[in-house]
C-alpha cells in the first residue's frame, strides 16, 4: 500500500492551544457491496483502522466500516502539549498498515 | 396416462423448490442479514439507556449524492483527564451495515469534535452517539433526504 496521505496540521502552535488536525489518504474504501461487470460482487477492501499519536503517545483512534467515504477524510483535535511529531497510521484489510508524520512546534 | 403428467408434475415442483431455495440463499444476505438501527446501537451501548443532548451531529439535510457527506459531531464535554468522551460512534438505518464508524477519543483531545465523510444508501436517520467517562451515552439523530444513492450501484 503506498497511497497519497495528506495531513492538515498547524505547524507551531503555543502550549495548551487546542489544534485541529485533519488527515486523508487515497483509497477507494471498496464496500463489498457492490457488483462488478462480470455480475460477481467485488470483495471488500477498506482501511479499517486509523490511528494517531503524538510525542509516543496516542491521542485519538478510529474503526471504520464501509460507510466511510472513499480517499477516507477524518478531522479531530488535540491540545499542543509539546513539540514532537505527530504520527499518523491507516491499516487496510490486508493488514498492511501506512504510515505519515508531520512536525510541529509548540512554543 | 398418469405418467407423463406426474413426471413433468415433479420437474415442476422441483423447479419451483430451487427457485424457493434461490430466493431464501440471497434475500436474507442483502436484507434480513443487516441488525437494525436499534441492534447495533444497544452492540455497542451495551444495552444502556441513552439520553438526549450534549450531542450535536451536523449533516446536510438534503443531499443530492450519498458517496460523501460530510459529517461533524460535537459533543458538550470539559474534556479533562476525570470527564470526558470516550467514543463517539456513527450509525445508519438504511445501508447494507449499521456500522459507520467508532471514534476514540481522550482528555489530550482538548475538545470533543470530529468531522468525516460518509456513505448513505438511501434517505434514512443517522445516530451519533457519545459514551462518556462516567458510563453514560448521550445521542443525536437526524433525517438525510438522499436523491442519489452510494453503495449499491452497479458497474456496469
Amino acid at each position: 500500500m503506498t497511497a497519497r496521505a495528506l495531513i492538515n496540521a498547524p505547524k507551531t502552535a503555543r502550549k495548551g492551544d487546542i489544534i485541529e488536525i485533519r488527515a486523508m489518504i487515497a483509497h477507494k474504501m471498496e464496500t463489498g457491496y457492490r457488483q462488478g461487470p462480470n455480475g460477481q460482487m467485488i470483495p471488500r477492501d477498506i482501511i479499517n483502522r486509523f490511528v494517531c499519536t503524538y510525542g509516543g503517545a496516542e491521542i485519538f483512534s478510529a474503526d471504520l466500516f464501509p460507510a466511510v467515504s472513499a480517499n477516507p477524510f477524518i478531522a479531530f483535535s488535540t491540545v499542543a502539549t509539546e513539540s514532537g511529531t505527530i504520527t499518523f497510521a491507516w491499516t487496510g484489510d490486508d493488514g498492511q498498515t501506512q504510515t505519515a508524520t508531520a512536525e510541529i512546534a509548540v512554543n | 396416462m398418469s405418467g407423463p403428467t406426474s413426471i413433468r408434475l415433479a420437474r415442476r415442483d422441483l423447479i419451483f423448490g430451487a427457485g424457493a431455495g434461490l430466493v431464501v440463499l440471497t434475500l436474507p444476505r442483502a436484507v434480513l442479514a443487516r441488525p437494525t438501527l436499534d441492534d447495533a446501537i444497544r452492540g455497542f451501548t451495551g444495552g444502556k439507556a441513552l439520553n438526549d443532548g450534549r450531542v450535536k451531529l451536523d449533516i446536510p439535510p438534503l443531499l443530492e449524492n450519498g458517496n460523501a457527506v460530510g459529517v461533524t459531531i460535537d459533543v458538550e464535554s470539559p474534556m479533562t483527564a476525570e470527564d470526558h468522551v470516550r467514543r463517539i460512534a456513527l450509525f445508519n438505518e438504511k445501508n447494507p451495515q449499521a456500522d459507520i464508524a467508532i471514534f476514540h477519543l481522550g482528555p489530550r483531545s482538548g475538545r470533543a469534535r470530529v468531522s468525516s465523510r460518509i456513505r448513505l444508501a438511501t434517505s434514512q436517520t443517522v445516530v451519533a452517539i457519545a459514551e462518556l467517562t462516567d458510563g453514560s451515552f448521550w445521542s443525536s439523530r437526524a433525517s438525510v433526504i438522499v436523491t442519489l444513492a452510494a453503495c449499491i450501484e452497479d458497474l456496469s
